[in-house]
């Protein structure tokens, strides 16, 4: 990389900052109001509306296996939402699905 | 103290993380110090942004020397989903005061929000200090740890062996979280329409598909949950 001392801490200040308020947004500025049961009933799906989202792309097309679909990395995904089923348990979904992984991975891989 | 309680359980279920938290810091500090960071830049990035995904994609950007401004949208733009967090922890957290809000919203990492919300969907007569005092005691094992793992990729360089799979690590770890939120027809709707938006507009630049296949799938839960309360009326 060829950027100056001051390019690079600009970047990681701003991003820092920004991220910073990026997470403050809603929680500072709403605070203790209460708000509409319209917004609240969006709200109740962030997480659901998110996260899976978020790793979809990780499971279909890894960037370790240069955005190609893997079939140990697909088998432990499905392993470890079966055990997340079974378990009910996070810890043990954890553990369970990097051992599959891990398994797989020396066996097939 | 009578919040010790909670502060453990929080502690107690964040700690399979560590799994996660550890290779990851450890890989960041490697990836950013090949880059060509120095010790108190790679740092600062653990430090100050504290946001996996978005650290490695401005080093990505730093290393094919993008501008500075083009560096800093792309970047924040995949910690947008943060806003989003914000926005649904004000309704638990929202009545404390503003310093421990100050101190929450720095700490908001996916795994602690995740881990957060689910607990407090499932025990709703938490009391405000008691949801904050579950919250510090999740990322007490977390963020630490990260600051720790990228100090020891950046100085140690790498000792994890080229061709392990831990990449997978994370999704591993969302799933173990997400799935036991799909907790009606709205939720899974709402997981469904999430991975098929993601795929359906993967063409737009700055990770802002996500943005738009979550905002989508937050309508579709509301408006199933709407039309489920509706039928439910007599």
């Amino acid at each position: 990389m060829s950027m100056t001392t001051t390019q690079i801490w600009t970047i990681i200040i701003g991003l820092g900052l920004g991220s910073y308020l990026l997470r403050l947004s809603f929680l500072g500025i709403i605070g203790n109001r209460d708000l509409p049961e319209w917004v609240l009933r969006h709200l109740r799906y962030t997480a659901v509306a998110v996260m899976p989202g978020m790793i979809t792309p990780m499971i279909l097309f890894p960037q370790a296996t240069g955005g190609t679909l893997d079939g140990v990395r697909l088998a432990a995904a499905m392993a470890t939402i079966a055990i997340s089923f079974w378990t009910k348990n996070a810890t043990l979904t954890i553990f369970g699905g990097a051992a599959v992984l891990f398994a797989l991975h020396f066996t097939l891989g | 103290m009578a919040l010790s309680r909670e502060y453990w359980q929080g502690f107690r279920d964040a700690t399979p993380f560590i799994l996660v938290i550890i290779p990851f810091g450890a890989v960041f500090g490697v990836v950013a110090t090949e880059a060509g960071l120095n010790l108190a830049q790679v740092m600062g990035f653990s430090v100050l942004v504290i946001a996996g995904a978005a650290q490695f994609v401005a080093v990505q950007m730093m290393v094919e020397n993008a501008p500075v401004l083009i560096v800093l949208v792309a970047a924040l733009a995949v910690n947008l989903r943060m806003a989003m967090y914000s926005a649904s922890l004000a309704p638990h957290l929202g009545k404390i005061s503003w310093w421990k809000r100050g101190a929450v919203s720095y700490f908001m990492v996916d795994q602690a929000y995740a881990a957060a919300i689910l607990k407090y969907e499932n025990t709703p007569d938490m009391r405000p200090a008691q949801k904050m005092a579950y919250y510090f005691g999740v990322v007490t094992p977390i963020c630490p740890l990260w600051y720790l793992a990228t100090w020891g990729g950046a100085v140690l360089g790498t000792a994890i062996p080229a061709g392990l799979p831990i990449d997978f690590a994370v999704p591993i770890t969302f799933l173990a979280l997400i799935v036991p939120m799909l907790r009606s027809a709205a939720h899974v709707v709402a997981a469904l329409v999430s991975i098929l938006g993601v795929l359906a507009f993967a063409f737009l630049p700055f990770n802002l598909g996500l943005l738009v296949a979550a905002l989508l799938a937050m309508m579709a839960g509301a408006e199933v949950e709407r039309r489920m309360r509706a039928r439910q009326m007599p």
